[in-house]
């Protein structure tokens, strides 16, 4: 039980630097960021490190953050170091652009399909997966629902709105996005109200999501 | 005169050594709807490709539109055979972001729900364990100690599968009378039946050839595939939830973790039988504890959290603050606070864990599930590669696989 936030925060820094940013304990659990290209280098370093050893992968998953642009996509991964009993969370944020990612599989087994899972709602591209596809949508599908551009409820409606449940009209602008700036929102979905951003939508996801949703 | 072929035969068919076998999404020995495409050579599986998804009810998406107490319902969906360990484990995740503090005796009545569900959970598997290697008997004898329990939360909480149990910060009312006498009668009459299941397999010839050897996976794999629970200490790690990161006040209580060797499917019915008898270790503890409280403790089955826990109705209908708190709950109008939480309980399969993202809104920014189903599934072929038919099919209920929590 020797091993303490302090320490892996210490034993990160010396390995990567600068380049380990973001240190927080939210609940006493130990987040922090890396850059993309590095993500696999300190998923070993935290696996092979005779003092670390986080050779459990617990959980692995994205959230979407369309009002950040060039960080929309945060790919968070949750280890657990089984001896000392403790668990760190980290996250690597991507533009969704192009949302390539360094495959976690030739380490942990289980991320196989957790990282299949990812690519089904979110199109995070596992670089290196030995067979990314989609897992619990259907094959045909042409775009990641959970992407916060896919609102949950039918957007001709007009009896309900969604400022209720402290989002905005429509699911799509939340007061913290217009302080953000332009919305990087995607409205090219079936789903879709004419709102704000069209434009810029078809550009940002012009990499990843050319084949989606022709309709 | 060359013969036109009008059926196209696919490309080197007539070649072929190796037959295609569709076992599922509707096999009654996948007692659950998934797939798995098994490449047979005679009857021997040479590969097996596993597909996922046929109930796929998209809850992190319709979470991300639900006040917090409305996902209870989302999470009984889950793992449907153990529905209130989810139900709990996620008004734990609600409790850690919204620093509700559980009094002792709440706490309690959670560990003896939890326990039974475990129980029931365990009951199920290791019974159809023993129905798909050809004994019916112990299935049917168990049953009615599962519908025991069934009738234990049906007066909880009012229903029995899906049991949408609890509320963010205890009970939506205290334990009847009728808990207790059922609660203490399946005390009492449960270990002579679980004896009893337990002399008709454990040292039962066919059953020990049938499942001693089949489905095996070593620890070291076991933990790189993400393996938790049962399945993971069949393989010898004994990693607990419940001891590693104590939840509940499960601190409080005495138990053991049983461990098995092998991995293979003779160690998880071991495993999973043991664990049934440290379940009502627990049990017997947790009445105990709640038998001896006194006072205003011995009766308290919720904690102080009045922006999310509705006030009592009579309140309600007599008060204005507290008609306005229950139209504020009930609508789904009282803010989370901006964080980022996770919290991980010991269901009946593993590792049960809620991701909770929220932006300070009424709904979570983002909800994951880390389902143990899901993540040990993708075991299944390298479990199963190179063992007969049937081996996989044991190897499939002794895994414990639940549709619903595999597609969530």
């Amino acid at each position: 039980m020797s091993l303490t936030n302090e320490t892996i925060k210490d034993r990160l820094k010396a390995k990567f630097g600068d380049q380990v940013s973001n240190f927080e304990e939210p609940y006493g659990l130990l987040t922090f960021e890396t850059p993309k290209d590095l993500n696999l280098k300190v998923m070993q370093f935290l696996f092979d490190d005779e003092e670390l050893r986080f050779q459990f992968l617990t959980d692995l998953t994205a959230v979407h953050y369309p009002g950040e642009p060039g960080r929309e996509l945060a790919i968070v991964y949750h280890l657990h170091n089984l001896r000392d009993n403790i668990r760190l969370r980290f996250k690597v944020f991507t533009p969704i652009a192009q949302p390539d990612i360094f495959t976690a599989t030739q380490l942990y087994a289980a991320a196989n399909w957790m990282e299949r899972e990812t690519y089904d709602f979110f199109g995070v591209n596992f670089v290196g997966h030995p067979n990314l596809k989609r897992i619990l949508n259907v094959d045909e599908m042409t775009y990641f629902p959970m992407r916060k551009e896919y609102p949950l409820e039918d957007q001709t409606r007009i009896d309900k709105d969604d400022a209720m449940f402290g989002r905005g009209p429509g699911g799509i602008v939340s007061p913290m996005d217009e302080k953000a700036g332009p919305s990087t929102v995607g409205q090219a979905g079936p789903l879709n109200t004419a709102d704000a951003g069209g434009a810029t939508s078809q550009e940002t996801r012009a990499g990843q999501g050319a084949d989606e949703v022709k309709h | 005169m060359s013969v036109e072929h009008h059926i196209k035969l696919p490309e080197g068919s007539i070649e072929k050594t190796t037959t295609t076998l569709n076992l599922g999404p509707t096999h009654p020995a996948t007692h659950g709807v998934f797939q798995n495409i098994l490449e047979l050579d005679g009857e021997r599986i040479v590969s097996a490709e596993q597909t996922v998804g046929y109930i796929h009810r998209a809850f992190e998406k319709l979470a991300e539109r639900r006040p917090l107490y409305q996902i209870t319902t989302l999470t009984d969906r889950l793992n449907y055979c153990s529905s209130p360990i989810n139900n709990m484990g996620w008004h734990l995740t609600c409790e850690k972001l919204l620093g509700v503090k559980t009094p002792k005796r709440v706490d309690y009545l959670r560990v003896i729900i939890m326990e039974l569900s475990r129980i029931s959970d365990h009951l199920i598997c290791n019974s159809v364990v023993g129905v798909d290697s050809g004994a019916f008997t112990g299935f049917l004898y168990v049953m009615q100690y599962r519908e025991l329990i069934y009738e234990i939360y049906e007066e909880v909480c009012g229903s029995r599968l899906t049991t949408n149990m609890g509320r963010i910060g205890g009970f939506e009312r205290n334990f009847n009378s009728s808990v207790w006498e059922k609660l203490e009668k399946f005390m009492a009459e449960y270990p002579a039946v679980l004896k009893e299941f337990e002399n008709l397999f454990t040292r039962n010839r066919i059953f020990m050839e049938r499942t001693i050897g089949a489905g095996p996976i070593n620890a070291e794999r076991a933990l790189n595939y993400g393996f938790t629970g049962p399945n993971l200490r069949a393989a010898g790690v004994d990693y607990d939830v419940r001891v590693h990161t104590p939840y509940s006040s499960y601190e409080d209580f005495e138990f053991e973790v049983p461990v098995g060797s092998t991995g293979d499917c003779y160690d998880r019915f071991l495993v999973r039988n043991g664990e049934m008898w440290q379940s009502l270790r627990i049990i017997e503890q947790a009445y105990r504890k709640i038998q001896d409280m006194k006072g205003a403790e011995a009766e308290v089955y919720h904690a102080d959290a009045p922006s999310y826990y509705l006030p009592p109705k009579k309140d309600v209908y007599t008060k204005m603050e507290a008609l306005i708190w229950h139209f504020k709950i009930v609508m789904g109008e009282t803010e989370i606070p901006p964080g980022e939480v996770y919290q991980s309980v010991e269901g009946g399969n593993g590792e049960v864990g809620y991701y909770l993202i929220s932006d300070g809104g009424r709904t979570p920014y983002r909800l994951h599930f880390r389902r143990p189903c899901f993540i040990y599934y993708q075991a299944y072929s390298e479990l199963t590669k190179g063992s007969m038919l049937s081996d996989a099919i044991i190897t499939m209920s002794s895994l414990n696989l639940i549709a619903g929590e595999m597609d969530a």
